[in-house]
């Protein structure tokens, strides 16, 4: 059970509310569906005539409309932008989602990937119009093999998910290719939803291990749980209590003496990168978060890229295509035979997400190995300077240090009628996004916080002061106003339980209603 | 450091705080064995300056696509994208915003998704539509997992018409989860002849197939339907819904789509969009994000994430999928592109692409030595060519005109496809364009 | 006269002669909050004690229903299925899940009674 309850009372608007004429509220402006807006046979492009030409459609011509609105490109500027003015961003604030890495997007990234050479590029162009693009693919696969001590790289992977997917997959081919398939993935109970899923993907069963009362995989535990048929470890490093997994040396060598492969998750990678090298400390497979890590954009959920790092026994069974340095410069390889003949296979339509490859090789260049090594340091800095200015009034979970981000439960909201979900509903008033919320799941009404390195001392002290006092209020019983929160967003609490019972997905045009007889 | 705001005398009272002498004190769990003195091998931080030019050496050794006359598709398609539509996705509170899991703060982007959701649908002529995967090569191998879900058959037929790269992506899912792919033989302006049994969960047909050609697939569906199994019907170029009857009309159950064409950039294969839909009653076992509409305590319209119980986060090993990120900003792009076009916008681009593709196909029929194998298409055919067209898209290349890839790229064992050449036009090409392709290509042949 | 026991994943088993019906106790309909869908097994479907016989679902949260005996199962409440809402309003009445005709009619002997259920519930917290 998650502790999350949704109590969505309807509380009237507060007593000085005045109410308009349009629902607007100053600088917050109600906005209807681009449906609701249509102008039919308007267009905001203007495109010409096309030439007489005799149609070779083979009579499948769409004979009925689509049902597409029309607009002018004045109003659907006006949409987007007020639609853009009702979300938050961490261009608007600190965005302290654990786990998650919502560090500065600095615009750089996105001029050069905008170059033309780049973002005009085909990804089935002739090899000799394409050289720049193969360099620009090895030097980020240079610097990320650098960074991770890993001999190898695959670059395709899409998302976390999908490079999870990719190791997962070569420790399952690597297994199968020495006649030694297993069965057993072992995943720590506090493990990020996608770790299990992938390893279900790949048709693996899942065995959790639990944590210790210091928060770390309990290596006994983990021990008495090896054997012959296990494949692999997946742990995140730190791990999602924000700790660092300090028997990670044991559990490697207890991993690799079953001989079972050792992945690690690298969502959380920003609090070590530059200064330790997951190959140190005997990971077989990492995938990496560019849009984490590397500072690639959410852009409100994606796209995103995870390439990931192999150790030599994986490595040959990469996913096409591969970039190598053959007799004529960078190749690329599409095809399984040679050197790549046990690749597991293409896991994307084409060579990987490469506007994110140009984005993080900014970010990378930009830093450089000094700048990288001070991220680690200031996102760790950051995040224990929350744990000691909020100490006092939340309940820490593991008490003591922490990497990147720190981790509370809702033991200090005992007996105040006030959840972990209101908590965080009334730090929205505040004009914070809350943290992670109910993440993870090994302790109740977890808050999950990870400021970043790209947060100021004076962020860090406005959002600690903010979280203090909620605390306090809380505490002194004034339990109504936070099950209110939040009241002054452009939407109140929203009804999930509706939505889910009787989903509506998409916008219908309203049936044309007749005109009552009486 | 300039996106570093901690200054040394920031750190020093940090420290002081948290009551540790160096910041290594807060790196004590590391194991000494993986403690580092000094940096990695790589080199020290630059400005902005140095990176751009270091970056645009990069990228100035690329041929871009609009720097000589272009016609290559194979599923990944050059449009103009409009000028407002990289403006508004730049806007911060669209780039740097998360997964609208606090929907009170993320109305702009449920909202948004809620319009690509039903863009997608009307589109694609389904009853749902998810907020985007990775791409559309992706879409279709989940498209196959969840047809083995509902079905609960474990048999899924690829036409040989279906992207290489997708029956490719297809084919690796498959061989870790268990589920049996069988991949017809690729005949390029021969229909396949598809067998449905008792075991298929699916038949996967693209529309218009890797070699352009157009096909009804009513009847396949009707026969996919008698025999208990569901049809989906991957598009690789979406601006073709524009001109053509939409897969739903012809009995599709899924739509596993490509929607980069609208609102993205070529980018080299990648970031790119992936479109999922699907009937309604299967929605249950959909993969991906679904936004759906409500309202809040005030009773006002508002968006939130819905039947989360399918993804990874709540579900964990018996999720739909793993995914997590997906496309978000591609997806509004796409959203933006598509709003400013409308229907009449979309329409007459859809024509103005079949337009190019017919006026390139007569030239190019009329050299000597060339011949149209697709009957049927939209912007997309295939040209049997008395050479190898490898060695003709070299010799192309050298005179600077990228004109089409050769499918012996993508079918290594075939030498009886080594002749045929895939070729694309858009609006974005020429007539000028189009008279250097037929002109080059003759004296290429010559 | 009819038994009603209880199991530690908090389902309720009602037993009448040969057969039981199955449903989740208050306890556990609170915790998940409110219900938005519920999944069935199909009519004759044999189920097995201690693994999954249905789903029930909250916006947040899934949760497995595991079939408290082992048997087949006769019928499904398919009112839950289309409101949910029943499972919070009713979770011992209307709320039900199955009706199961039991392999072994002695097999809720092994079960907690009312009391037993209360005492485990109290220590939850």
């Amino acid at each position: 059970m998650t502790g999350w309850s949704q109590a969505l009372s309807v509380h009237p608007a507060a007593a000085d509310e005045t109410a308009t004429l349009t629902g607007n509220r100053g600088l917050q402006l109600e906005e209807p569906l681009l449906f609701e807006q249509d102008s039919p046979g308007h267009c905001g492009v203007d495109l010409p005539e096309p030439p007489p030409h005799k149609s070779r459609l083979g009579g499948l011509e769409r004979k009925s409309p689509i049902g597409l609105p029309g607009l002018s490109e004045p109003q659907i500027v006006r949409h987007f932008t007020r639609l853009s003015q009702k979300n938050y961003a961490i261009d608007s604030g600190i965005y302290p989602l654990g786990s998650c890495t919502m560090k500065h997007n600095p615009r750089l990234n996105e001029k050069l990937a905008r170059l033309p050479g780049f973002a005009d590029l085909h990804p089935l162009q002739p090899a000799a119009t394409i050289k720049g693009a193969l360099e620009l693919i090895d030097t980020l696969a240079h610097w990320l093999k650098m960074l991770t001590g890993m001999p190898a790289l695959a670059l395709s992977p899409a998302a976390g998910a999908h490079g999870e997917l990719c190791g997962m997959m070569t420790i399952r081919a690597a297994l199968t290719a020495r006649g030694d398939a297993r069965q057993r993935i072992l995943v720590p109970e506090s493990a990020h939803g996608t770790n299990p899923a992938t390893a279900a993907l790949c048709g693996y069963a899942i065995d959790p291990i639990a944590a210790n009362a210091r928060g770390r995989v309990d290596l006994a535990a983990l021990k008495a749980k090896l054997g012959s048929d296990v494949a692999a470890l997946m742990l995140t490093n730190p791990n999602t209590c924000g700790l660092f997994e300090d028997e990670i040396l044991e559990i490697a060598a207890a991993v690799h003496a079953a001989g079972a492969f050792f992945y690690c998750d690298g969502a959380n990678f920003n609090a070590i990168v530059g200064k330790v090298r997951p190959a140190d400390l005997g990971i077989d497979a990492l995938h990496i978060n560019l849009h984490k890590t590397f500072s690639t954009p959410h852009g409100g959920g994606g796209p995103g890229s995870g390439p990931v790092a192999l150790a030599a026994a994986l490595a040959p069974h990469a996913p096409l295509p591969w970039v190598v340095h053959g007799d004529g410069g960078l190749e690329l390889v599409e095809h399984a035979a040679g050197p790549t003949a046990q690749s597991i296979g293409r896991l994307k339509g084409f060579h990987g997400q490469m506007g994110m490859f140009v984005r993080a090789l900014s970010y990378m260049m930009s830093h450089g190995a000094d700048g990288l090594k001070q991220v680690a340091e200031d996102a760790v800095l950051n995040a224990n300077y929350l744990r000691v200015r909020l100490a006092g009034a939340l309940s820490q979970s593991y008490p003591g240090t922490c990497m990147h981000e720190v981790l509370f439960d809702d033991r200090f909201l005992k007996d105040t009628g006030v959840t972990t979900l209101d908590f965080a509903k009334a730090l929205i008033d505040e004009g914070f996004h809350p943290m992670t919320m109910y993440f993870p799941l090994v302790v109740h009404g977890a808050l999950l916080i990870e400021p970043t390195e790209t947060e100021s001392k004076a962020s860090l002290d406005q959002f600690a002061d903010t979280i203090n006092g909620l605390a306090t209020r809380a505490r002194n019983g004034d339990t109504a106003s936070f099950h209110a929160a939040p009241r002054l967003t452009p939407r109140r609490r929203l009804d999930e339980t509706t939505a889910a019972r009787k989903p509506v997905l998409r916008w219908r045009p309203e049936p044309i209603r007749q005109e009552a007889a009486d | 450091m300039r996106y570093l705001p901690l200054t040394p005398s920031d750190r020093q009272q940090m420290l002081a705080t948290v009551g540790a002498t160096s910041i290594d004190d807060l790196f004590a769990d590391v194991p000494k064995l993986a403690r580092r003195d000094g940096l990695v091998d790589l080199p020290l931080a630059q400005g902005e300056l140095e990176v751009e030019r270091a970056l645009s050496r990069m990228a100035a050794k690329n041929v871009s696509a609009g720097s000589a006359p272009f016609f290559i598709g194979g599923g990944v398609y050059r449009h103009h994208v409009p000028a407002a539509v990289d403006h508004l996705i730049q806007r911060g509170e669209f780039l740097t915003s998360y997964t609208p899991y606090q929907p009170e703060l993320a109305q702009g982007t449920l909202q948004s998704l809620f319009e690509f959701q039903t863009q997608v649908a009307l589109l694609t002529g389904m009853e749902v539509a998810n907020a985007s995967l990775y791409d559309g090569a992706t879409s279709c191998a989940e498209a196959v997992a969840m047809a083995h879900r509902i079905t609960r058959r474990s048999k899924a037929v690829l036409s040989g018409g279906l992207h290489p790269h997708y029956r490719e992506v297809c084919e690796t899912y498959a061989q870790f989860s268990g589920l049996e792919v069988r991949a017809l033989k690729p005949t390029p302006g021969v229909a396949d002849p598809i067998d449905i049994d008792n075991e298929t969960a699916c038949v996967v047909v693209q529309y218009p197939d890797f070699f352009g050609e157009l096909r009804d697939c009513s009847a396949l569906a009707a026969r996919c339907h008698q025999a208990g199994a569901l049809l989906v019907v991957v598009v690789t170029e979406i601006v073709s819904l524009g001109a053509v009857r939409s897969p739903g009309e012809m009995g599709a159950d899924i739509v596993a789509a490509e929607g980069q064409s609208i609102g993205n950039a070529l980018n080299f294969g990648g970031p790119h969009l992936g479109l999922f839909a699907s009937r309604e009653q299967f929605v249950r076992q959909m993969p991906g994000r679904l936004v759906g509409q409500t309202t809040d305590a005030d009773g006002k319209r508002g968006w939130v994430l819905t039947l989360s119980t399918r993804e990874q986060h709540i579900r964990r090993e018996k999720a739909t999928s793993n995914i997590c990120t997906n496309s978000g900003l591609c997806a509004l792009a796409f959203t933006i592109h598509l709003a400013l076009l409308g229907e009449s916008g979309l329409t007459r681009l859809a024509k103005l692409n079949h337009a190019a593709a017919c006026i390139l196909a007569d030239r190019l029929a009329a050299v000597p030595g060339v011949r149209i194998v697709t009957r049927n298409f939209f912007n997309e055919f295939v040209v049997r060519l008395p050479i190898p067209a490898a060695d003709a898209v070299t010799a192309l290349t050298d005179k600077d005109v990228l004109g089409g890839v050769p499918l012996s790229r993508f079918y290594l064992d075939r030498a009886d496809l080594a002749d045929l050449l895939l070729i694309a036009t858009t609006e974005t090409a020429t007539p000028e364009d189009i008279d250097i392709f037929s002109d080059t290509l003759a004296e290429v042949l010559q | 006269m009819t038994t009603l026991r209880f199991t530690k994943d908090h389902e309720w088993v009602r037993q009448d002669g040969e057969t039981v019906v199955i449903g989740i106790t208050d306890y556990a309909q609170q915790q998940l909050g409110d219900i938005v869908y519920v999944e069935l097994p199909a009519a004759g479907t044999r189920v097995e004690a201690g693994k999954e016989a249905a789903v029930v679902e909250s916006a947040k949260a899934a949760s497995e229903v595991y079939a408290p005996v082992s048997g087949e199962v006769v019928a499904v409440n398919e009112a839950i299925a289309d409101d949910p809402a029943k499972v919070n309003a009713d979770p011992l009445g209307e709320g039900w899940f199955l009706t199961i005709k039991l392999d072994d009619p002695k097999a809720l002997d092994a079960l907690m009674d009312e009391a037993a259920y209360a005492a485990f519930v109290a220590e939850q917290g």
